[in-house]
């Protein structure tokens, strides 16, 4: 492909998913890419090594994954938009500082494409592996968003989504996609950009004098302002006042924690981003994300051909888990299906909604394939059965 | 007003609730005097200083000054410095660390900030000791020292925190001590306005815990001596390599031009759009 600034084509084009990626990050504002080697999300840094010098931003290769994180939150905290991208191994060590830029309030984006685990495992072939560890990978208690595109529009699209998530929440958001989603070459129409609502984290409207960079005004998400702008102020990982100041009072702290998590719990009823397909009459229902949900769809849609009452409901946001919405289904379906490559991770949280309200079932598959039409349609008979 | 007083009510932030975290004796605040003096002389807005640090002691210098701090994770404070410095370059981008800090934990980190050349000045300031946590060896323990996590004596060697950065490319490197406090402050100055990455080692006394396993006792006797055994790199150079041994070589011990990477990068960003 060539190298330039897609964002304004409206017309089809023959994207791999880590271009779209690429693309979304530049139509959402993205000036500031740190990345470290690693298959399969390599892609995604070598598109932004050409990608970030034109649109007169910053790339830099860092020495591990580690300083590809921090580096990312210092960019965010001097004002740019700022994203990083990996693959499991990498994705742990960025742990730390996950924790750190949720503490700390600092909007930033994470690609992670997932590939086979534990360890080393299969670094060249998908899986699911990671889905927990995305949310509860990093130490202490504080909220995460993660969003799970299925192809390589939603790939963009959830890119240019998750920096706005960042700038609104100030908060580090993931983009969990998988090695079949990244690598896979469609062909998309990209919206213009024009089109896009981009959203940018809230400024401070008052003097410096008055500023304080941890005060509540009241919607749960400080303003924040760049270093070097003339507010003087003080961030840490510790917790801290409402000045940023490191402090152990109770009321503070309390104050503090409640605040990281009702910022994001207060919209949860915002986060409901799914697509749903066949869902007229439906009694069994595949609940699918990522690649998983390509097969699912086209298994639904074979089984329906058959007159089957199945339909599938594709999950866009992963954590926080879409709670009223997954219920929804659970109460209108017999039975439910859901798939993964992993050994049952997103199924759990499935089964923690759904309390006694109808059968859930897992189709599980960690071999480094992806689960096939044909083994999800088996899947469908059986619970039709 | 007076100097001090004028550097007080300038650079300390009033609406931190002191006192400082420090112990009676502590070399940090030295540094702290040292830092404000250089900036203050060097006459840069407050603004336009970020100063960063990790963990440990030395990592909870900058939230007691009118800066625009940066109290980071252990080691990664150089990370943290490299995305800001990269996103505002017409910012002074200042990096305090320890040893266990910079040299062990971060030392990845330091090491390839060094080879990578973007302008930050690190001051690494050089206990031998953990002392946050309470006195355990660090990669600057002297060889055969008991301490908290090593009771039968350190079994490892030091590092030479100068020569391991400018090993790795840095093209700006100084020592000195918290004794030597006139030169400190010269030093750290000149590091600020070099352009690259410039380090300054700061040897320091940890009475608490370093003072306490090695048997050096107070922080007079601990100051006695850093200042017997500093030896200025003038005179070093004409000394033979073993009189050398257990000395402290102080002053600017490389200073060097080479491209930096903030410049370059802007360089190719803008070459590369006029060509588009």
């Amino acid at each position: 492909m060539s190298m330039q600034h897609k964002t304004a084509l409206t017309e089809q084009v023959l994207l791999q998913g880590s271009e779209a990626c690429v693309q979304g990050a530049l139509a959402a504002g993205c000036r500031f890419y740190a990345g470290y080697p690693i298959t399969p999300a390599t892609e995604i840094m070598e598109l932004m090594s050409r990608a970030m010098p034109l649109a007169g931003g910053i790339f830099i290769q860092m020495e591990d994954e580690i300083a590809s994180l921090g580096a990312t939150i210092g960019a965010s905290l001097g004002g740019l938009k700022a994203m990083t991208a990996t693959s499991g191994p990498g994705f742990s060590l960025m742990q730390e500082h996950i924790s750190y830029a949720a503490m700390a309030e600092v909007p930033c984006v994470i690609v992670h494409v997932m590939r086979g685990g534990p360890s080393t495992g299969l670094p060249t072939r998908p899986a699911q592996g990671d889905v927990m560890q995305a949310r509860w990978g990093a130490h202490g208690d504080h909220p995460i968003l993660v969003l799970a595109p299925s192809s390589t529009s939603e790939f963009f699209d959830l890119t240019v989504k998750a920096f706005n998530l960042a700038e609104r929440y100030r908060s580090p958001v993931i983009v969990l996609a998988d090695e079949i989603v990244a690598h896979t070459r469609e062909s998309v129409i990209l919206p213009s950009l024009d089109s896009l609502e981009i959203e940018n984290r809230p400024k401070p409207s008052v003097p410096p004098e008055w500023y304080s960079p941890y005060r509540d005004p009241g919607t749960g998400i400080p303003p924040m302002a760049a270093f070097g702008e003339g507010y003087r102020f003080h961030v840490t990982g510790l917790m801290h006042d409402i000045n940023g100041y490191p402090t152990e009072r109770q009321d503070e702290t309390e104050e503090l924690m409640a605040r990281l998590f009702n910022k994001i719990s207060k919209d949860f009823h915002l986060l409901q981003w799914y697509d749903s397909y066949c869902e007229e009459g439906a009694q069994v229902m595949v609940i699918a994300y990522g690649s998983v949900a390509r097969s699912a769809l086209h298994a639904v849609r074979l089984a329906r051909a058959k007159g089957l009452p199945v339909g599938l409901l594709k999950l866009k946001v992963i954590w926080p888990f879409m709670r009223r919405t997954v219920v929804r289904y659970l109460q209108s379906s017999r039975r439910v299906i859901v798939p993964e490559m992993n050994m049952g991770q997103l199924s759990r949280e499935v089964k923690r909604v759904n309390d006694g309200a109808c059968e859930v079932r897992t189709l599980n598959r960690v071999d480094g394939f992806m689960i096939t039409p044909d083994q999800i349609l088996k899947a469908i008979e059986e619970a039709m059965a | 007003m007076t100097r001090p007083e004028h550097l007080i009510h300038r650079y300390l932030r009033s609406s931190k609730r002191f006192p400082h975290v420090w112990c009676p004796g502590c070399g940090i605040g030295i540094l702290l005097g040292a830092l404000v003096r250089a900036i203050d002389s060097g006459g840069y807005s407050k603004d336009d200083i970020v100063l960063i640090s990790g963990i440990g002691c030395s990592g909870r210098l900058p939230v007691y000054l009118d800066f625009n701090t940066l109290h980071t994770t252990h080691g990664r404070a150089l990370t943290f410095a490299t995305g800001i410095k990269l996103a505002k370059p017409n910012l002074k981008v200042i990096a305090i660390m320890g040893d266990g800090d910079a040299a062990s934990i971060g030392g990845n980190h330091l090491i390839h900030s060094a080879r990578r050349n973007i302008d930050i000045t690190a001051i690494i300031i050089n206990n031998q000791i953990y002392g946050m946590t309470g006195g355990q060896s660090s990669p600057t323990t002297p060889f055969g020292l008991h301490t908290a996590s090593s009771p039968f004596g350190h079994l490892e060697h030091p590092f030479d925190i100068s020569k391991l950065v400018e090993a790795a490319g840095a093209p700006f490197v100084a020592r000195s001590t918290v004794y030597h406090a006139r030169m400190l402050e010269q030093i750290i100055g000149k590091a600020i306005s070099k352009s690259g990455f410039s380090v300054v080692e700061v040897m320091s006394p940890c009475v608490t815990h370093f003072g306490k396993w090695s048997g050096m006792g107070s922080a007079v006797e601990m100051m006695q001596w850093q200042k017997d055994n500093a030896v200025p790199i003038e005179k070093a150079r004409e000394m033979p390599p073993e009189t050398l041994q257990g000395k402290i070589v102080t002053g600017i011990l490389v200073d060097i031009e080479k491209p930096t990477f903030h410049e370059e990068h802007a360089r190719i960003s803008r070459e590369m759009r006029e060509r588009k």
